[in-house]
């Protein structure tokens, strides 16, 4: 029984690298491994970051989608609030915009050669997580269950199929990159 | 093979490859592709080294748990990853200063680590208060249209384009 344990435990972190290191190949294949093409984007100067993640998310939204109606997959929502969501994901903007690489990104940066985001950059994201520890016991019961929506999806809010808001979501991510093609961003 | 040659594909090839390998973690893994809490073990961890094991009992490590696991190895194969990609391309190079910085700041490295460390710490501080950042949001929330993931998203680029417009506009 320990055995089994063990081994699956192994398996799934050989697994979680495996998956990982196809991510880091396709992240600084795409150029996201480089603070020019993060900075670029969030001077809307260089849209290689929107072109990426809208592809990615029209790819996966439709086959989760699809294997979640053969119930092959779940869905993993994470729960939120006003006070989660919009104030943490404003101040990790603004980290974003000063360190230039996010938490995936720099990992992949470091592999890339940038010392920057191996030195200050590595040590700033750990400090930041040990303060957020440290000062969440203070968070919890406050902001961050402040306008508290939960776990839900935007068909649920809306009480439409998935593949109401699956095929709208769909269009306009593709009329958003034909559009940045014709723009030629 | 010389695809993997290529110093960068297609972003739409890249990001079709991420939707792909994103099916593949939620049907085989049973999770989202995702990152940020990773960072939040390794510090818990550290600080463990340090201060040994009370460190456990503060709340958020309660939750998170401080253990090495699926995502934490899908962060350290990003470094392989990537590492392997840019010496395959030869677009791998040891820098400290970005030219984008450079170019508006200026060449001095303690000015570009110290900016780097404040940034850092925002951004650790703040992908642990929403909960998520640009890959377990941005990405992997974003396609099972999730609310918190859109609100999150569009709170991650309100405030990068907003602070980075300020950064470069104003004071560079």
């Amino acid at each position: 029984m320990g055995t089994s344990n063990h081994n699956k435990r192994s398996s799934s972190l050989i697994q979680g690298l495996g998956f990982g290191i196809i991510f880091g190949f396709l992240l600084q294949k795409g150029g996201v491994t480089h603070y020019d093409v993060i900075i670029g984007q969030l001077l809307l100067t260089d849209f290689t970051v929107v072109k990426i993640m809208l592809s990615a998310v029209l790819t996966g939204m439709i086959g989760i989608h699809i294997m979640k109606s053969m119930n092959w997959v779940t869905l993993h929502p994470k729960s939120g609030s006003i006070g989660k969501n919009v104030f943490g994901g404003l101040i990790f903007g603004a980290g974003f915009a000063v360190l230039g690489y996010c938490p995936g990104t720099i990992v992949g940066a470091i592999g890339n050669g940038h010392l920057d985001a191996l030195t200050g950059g590595m040590i700033g994201i750990l400090i930041g997580a040990g303060l957020f520890a440290e000062f969440y016991p203070g968070l919890r019961g406050g902001i961050l269950k402040l306008g508290d929506y939960g776990n839900v999806t935007l068909p649920q809010i809306l009480k439409i199929n998935e593949w109401f808001v699956v095929v709208p979501v769909s269009i306009l991510i593709l009329l958003l990159l034909l559009w940045m093609e014709i723009a030629g961003l | 093979m010389d695809y993997f040659l290529d110093i960068r594909w297609s972003p739409y090839g890249v990001g079709i490859g991420i939707g792909i390998l994103s099916w593949l973690s939620f049907l085989l893994a049973k999770k989202p592709i995702a990152c940020s809490t990773s960072f939040a073990k390794t510090s818990g961890l550290i600080e463990r080294l340090i201060r040994g094991s009370r460190v456990e009992s503060k709340p958020y490590y309660q939750e998170i748990r401080l253990d090495v696991d699926w995502q934490w190895m899908l962060v350290a194969g990003i470094f392989i990853g990537a590492s392997v990609s840019a010496l395959l391309s030869g677009d791998f190079h040891w820098r400290w200063i970005p030219a984008a910085w450079e170019s508006a700041f200026g060449d001095s490295t303690s000015l570009r680590i110290i900016a780097a460390l404040v940034g850092g710490i925002c951004l650790g501080f703040g992908a642990r208060w929403a909960d998520g950042c640009t890959s377990g949001h941005g990405i992997s929330g974003t396609m099972q249209l999730v609310l918190s993931s859109w609100v999150s998203a569009i709170s991650f680029f309100a405030g990068g384009i907003s602070a980075a417009h300020i950064l470069f506009k104003l004071i560079g």
